[in-house]
């Protein structure tokens, strides 16, 4: 493919490097480059591959815009909040670079779309935020055999790594399992947004992770394969430690895409917030949908008797011990106070249900 | 003898510097003696380097080797 003379005048200052040159520059134009998340990480690995010419990038993230976001995410703007990720992030690459092709996917990834959406790219960049995530990406790319580069940061710390490139002898380099074979249990470690951070961390990360992106895409350099870099930004200290791809490792990863299908990643942050606290109005309405079901969690006895609305009760003992299963999509749960419902809400959400909670439980209400 | 340990991520909240052990010469026992040192490790499964190189087997320190020990953490 020849470069076209705006090609060339656009990517002129990178194509001048004598290792790069225009070998490279046509490289990254035929490249697909799979971002998922469009976070911290993922925004300024997606500015700068998406300025370096990576001819097709897939962004896919399926949270909106908040104001939280914005001091390290500065490729959305003030006017963003509240509207898609996926879709402000794609117009905003577009804007910067109109020759390159961008793709939105606003939509979870999950073990049912994960294989179909990795497939259509040659290089996939994880810029999540919780293990689940991780481990379900990692897994579906040993599975498809696609470099993975990994990002994640805590505190003033960031991780850089490169996984499962296959090389010459057809063996793939070290994966995410190599390093932590299995995914921490909910609480063993801080998840998510819990822990602070400041914007320039996962800016420097992020842009670490497109550097390591390109020079997979264009043969150049040294990739950090088989290695973790470690960057702390309060002492500007790197690490880097090497570390070994394991046979036993590749026992851990689901043995083909059927089996990776019916994986359970478990989602403790999405559980986190998977329900939605309502007031009585709300409760009283959607109670009437089709599919739902309305669950009291009081124990036996517990007063006022509810008897002006359908609903059964499950005790938060047999909750928790027996775990029913309640085949309904839509579950609304109440208790006296609204904590153990909440604590109900957590327990039942699967990802697939919609669990609705009445905030404040029953005693708030004139209602019985 | 004393063990050069590096703690990253929020094991660095409560090790860090040059950690004297006795009686540690292998990263199973470093284990078992931080944990009673550190009771907060018991709940973190943490990766360990020796000199750099991430192990997954129980792994001899030679003196004056360097320790990184590495918990797992998915912010981005």
């Amino acid at each position: 493919m020849e470069l076209s003379n705006d090609d060339k005048q656009r990517y002129s200052r990178q194509i001048a490097l004598q290792q790069f040159g225009e070998t490279a520059q046509q490289k990254l134009l035929q490249s697909k480059v799979l971002v998922i998340g469009a976070g911290g990480l993922g925004c300024p690995a997606l500015q700068y591959l998406a300025a370096a010419g990576v001819g097709t990038i897939g962004i896919l993230d399926n949270d909106t815009v908040s104001l939280s976001n914005l001091h390290r995410q500065p490729l959305y703007t003030t006017a963003d909040v509240g509207l898609p990720k996926a879709a402000m992030a794609s117009g905003a690459l577009l804007a910067l670079n109109p020759t390159i092709k961008v793709k939105a996917f606003p939509v979870r990834l999950d073990t049912g779309n994960a294989l179909e959406l990795i497939k259509n790219y040659e290089v996939i960049i994880d810029g999540t935020d919780n293990f689940a995530s991780r481990y379900l990406i990692n897994d579906a790319c040993v599975l498809l055999k696609k470099p993975l580069i990994y990002g994640s940061i805590y505190q003033f710390e960031g991780q850089v790594a490169v996984f499962n490139v296959v090389e010459e002898n057809n063996i793939p380099s070290a994966n995410y399992r190599d390093l932590f074979p299995h995914q921490p249990k909910e609480n063993e470690v801080p998840n998510c947004s819990e822990a602070g951070v400041i914007g320039v961390l996962p800016g420097i990360i992020g842009t670490m992770m497109a550097n390591e992106c390109i020079k997979l895409i264009t043969g150049i350099g040294n990739s950090l394969i088989n290695k973790l870099l470690i960057y702390n930004t309060l002492t500007n200290q790197i690490f880097e430690m090497d570390i070994t791809p394991k046979e036993e490792t590749l026992h851990l990863i689901p043995a083909d895409e059927a089996a990776f299908r019916s994986t359970e990643y478990s989602f403790s942050c999405e559980t986190a917030h998977s329900f939605e606290d309502v007031g009585i109005t709300d409760f009283l309405k959607l109670m009437k949908e089709a599919d739902t079901v309305v669950v009291d969690v009081r124990e036996v006895g517990e007063k006022p008797v509810i008897t002006s609305f359908k609903h059964i009760n499950i005790p938060m003992s047999i909750l928790k011990t027996q775990k029913p299963d309640i085949p309904q999509k839509n579950i609304l749960v109440f208790c006296h106070a609204g904590v153990r419902s909440v604590d109900a809400a957590l327990f039942l959400s699967n990802g697939k249900n919609k669990i609705y909670n009445l905030k404040g439980g029953i005693v708030r209400y004139n209602i019985h | 003898m004393p063990i050069n340990i590096t703690a990253f991520g929020q094991i660095s909240e409560f090790i860090s510097g040059t950690i004297s052990v006795d009686k540690v010469n292998d990263t199973d026992s470093l284990r078992k003696h931080l944990v009673v040192q550190f009771p907060s490790l018991k709940d973190i499964n943490y990766a360990i380097a020796v000199d750099k190189k991430i192990i997954s087997v129980n792994t001899l320190i030679e003196e004056n080797a360097t320790i990184a020990l590495l918990p797992p953490f998915s912010g981005g």
